[in-house]
């Protein structure tokens, strides 16, 4: 069964942020509410899209990801990018942190 | 240089003051994204992978020094330090936040700079040559013309809402600098019998998911009638461009698919009503515009200086430098001075803010204040005294903008790719960056001589890969990155379209094969011949054999 998770941007700042347990939007892909089957993932992004939300995030989406240890790490590389910042900058985003 | 009149001042500023107003709506949630998302497009403002992008126009890539040192502010200030200057001769910054964009835009206001036309479907910022008013092949300065088009485009009602975006380029010189054949339309300046200088138009010409080298509509046309003509294209491809298919809707499909003669017998029967009307612009409002770019107040100088060439003969980095970077100039004594942004290893059109302002500086002290962006992702400083380009050099040097790599190996175009790019399905920049190492050695550079790579890191080309003498493609196979070559494209005024040499090769595969590659041309060229020459000589098939052996 795949494992997914969903991700968007922030509104007002544009940063990636990942859909939480308790409904808010984390910026660390490690707290995110994971979803497992094409059911839970459905409902996973039907709550991510609530008309509220859009004053939040913009483009929500599911992403694979995989339970490595104790971190989730998404599947496409793409989306691992997202999670750090760009590879050519390493001092830049999240991973920079 | 063109100053804003009062009618543009107002423009820009309103806009503003819109712009500011919709994103207050949209944080408030007064209006969706659905609703938002074509308004901040037509503001510069796109979403990218990892935070909001703003791209700023640079009409015709020519910026003043208070204008340049004004974009180093704004990476310091809304961004993290940096602006990547684009092939559509732009900069783009890549972490501003919405709520402060509209305080960024004002900034840019400020001097005279803004975001329209670089995003959404209308005619976009006009391109030239980064030379012009500089070079000494020139028949006239593009630019009067150039500012004419972005005064007759922006905001046009008519085109505002196009079938898909419209690219327009020009050149002054008959060595083509701005790409204009795989432009939307491509205006080529020349000379008629008559002895009267007006403009080849090109049209259909473009890059993307399906690349063209533009067909020419009329081999000339006066500069009074080139405005009404430009209306008369617009107006066909606005009526008959496909508005079904998204990948089929720029003018270079309508061409392909109705053939140029079809087109050609529209636009003039559209032209026959129109060219007699307020389009027509008159000899004196053209001059009024050549007088904006009159030449600087240029010394006369002898065209040698004894100075210069003892810091040729005594600094063999400066000398490289000269013979790379350094551009003859048209008047005697100076010299067009090209800032490389692709040191070893760096990543291309990527200038740090006091890079920027460090060049703005050493322009008011060199150049008259007046810097160049080039759509090969460098800057230039257009009218440097010769005697002064040693103590140039030497301050570029001292920033990291004194790579004498000019036009060589590791002069790479390369778009954002997947490291900040929402499309792309691969990364360019490390890939790039990775070329560049191999070919550092500068005297291995000398040899190969010129060589264009382009790099795009998805279909929709924006590194130019096409036409690229070595074009690079970076697509995902099952998740991993891959990347195509092409072989024998060329963006000048000889311009061709790539042919892809066959399967593509892993992340780890493909540096060694671009080695292979050059270490065939070396082999095999004749004396003088370019890499792309000896491509056209002996066609794909050597090339192929290196890249494939029996596979």
């Amino acid at each position: 069964m795949s494992l997914q998770v969903v991700t968007a941007n922030r509104l007002d700042d544009g940063l990636v942020v990942f859909l939480t347990s308790d409904g808010s939007w984390s910026e660390n892909i490690n707290d995110a509410r994971t979803a497992e089957g094409k059911e839970a993932a459905e409902a996973l992004l039907a709550e991510a899209s609530a008309p509220e939300l859009d004053i939040v995030i913009v483009g929500p989406y599911l992403i694979d990801v995989e339970q490595q240890g104790s971190d989730l790490v998404p599947t496409k590389y793409r989306e691992v990018l997202r999670t750090k910042g760009p590879s050519v900058r390493e001092d830049l985003g999240y991973q920079a942190v | 240089m063109y100053r804003y009149d009062d009618f543009d001042r107002q423009l820009v500023h309103e806009r503003t003051e819109q712009f500011r107003e919709q994103v207050k709506r949209r944080l408030a949630g007064d209006i969706t994204e659905e609703q938002f998302r074509p308004l901040r497009l037509m503001n510069g403002v796109y979403l990218q992978l990892h935070a909001y992008m703003l791209r700023v126009a640079v009409p015709y890539g020519t910026l003043r020094a208070d204008q340049l040192r004004q974009l180093g502010m704004i990476a310091r200030v809304y961004d993290k330090g940096y602006g990547h200057f684009t092939t559509r001769q732009n900069i783009q910054y890549n972490w501003p936040k919405l709520d402060e964009i509209p305080d960024a835009l004002l900034d840019l206001a400020k001097v005279e700079m803004h975001a329209i036309q670089t995003s959404g479907n209308c005619i976009r910022n006009t391109t030239t040559d980064q030379y012009a008013g500089a070079a000494a092949d020139e028949i006239e300065d593009p630019r009067p013309y150039c500012e004419l088009i972005r005064q007759w485009s922006t905001f046009h009602p008519e085109f505002t809402y196009l079938p898909r975006k419209f690219k327009i380029a020009v050149t002054g010189s008959p060595n083509d600098r701005a790409a204009v054949k795989v432009h939307d339309i491509g205006l080529r300046m020349h000379q008629n019998d008559a002895g009267e200088t007006g403009f080849e138009v090109i049209v259909g010409g473009g890059l993307g998911r399906t690349p063209f080298v533009g067909k020419t509509i009329r081999d000339f046309i006066g500069k009074n009638d080139l405005f009404s003509y430009l209306e008369a294209i617009l107006r066909v491809y606005n009526r008959f461009g496909r508005r079904d298919n998204k990948y089929k809707a720029r003018i270079k499909i309508l061409v392909h698919e109705e053939g140029i003669d079809k087109i050609r017998e529209l636009v003039e029967e559209e032209w026959s009503q129109i060219k007699d009307g307020s389009l027509r612009v008159d000899d004196a409002e053209i001059a009024h515009y050549i007088e904006q770019f009159a030449p600087p107040a240029f010394e006369t100088l002898a065209d040698d200086d004894a100075d210069f060439e003892r810091h040729k003969a005594e600094n063999r980095r400066f000398a490289n430098w000269v013979r790379s970077n350094v551009i003859e100039h048209k008047q005697p004594g100076y010299a067009i001075a090209n800032v490389s942004l692709k040191p070893i290893g760096g990543i291309p059109g990527d200038a740090t803010d006091t890079q920027m302002e460090l060049v703005a500086d050493l322009s008011e002290k060199y150049s008259f204040g007046d810097v160049r962006v080039t759509h090969e992702q460098n800057l230039v400083l257009p009218h440097v005294k010769k005697a002064d380009l040693f103590a140039l050099w030497t301050a570029l040097d001292a920033d990291n903008l004194g790579t004498a790599n000019l036009g060589y190996v590791t002069d790479i175009i390369s778009c954002p790719g997947l490291d900040y790019c929402a499309l792309a399905t691969a990364r360019s920049i490390p890939l790039s960056q990775r070329i560049s190492e191999r070919f550092s050695d500068l005297d291995h550079q000398h040899d190969i001589g010129e060589l264009k790579i382009k790099i795009s890191g998805c279909i929709n080309a924006c590194g130019h890969h096409h036409v690229g003498h070595i074009g690079i493609l970076g697509l995902d196979k099952r998740g991993k990155e891959f990347y195509q070559i092409t072989l024998g494209g060329d963006a000048s005024q000889d311009a061709s379209i790539g042919k892809i040499a066959g399967a593509g090769f892993s992340e780890a595969e493909v540096v060694d094969a671009i080695e292979s590659l050059v270490t065939k041309y070396i082999d095999i060229r004749d004396g003088g011949e370019r890499f792309i020459d000896t491509y056209r000589r002996v066609g794909m098939d050597p090339f192929k054999e290196v890249l494939y052996g029996d596979r």
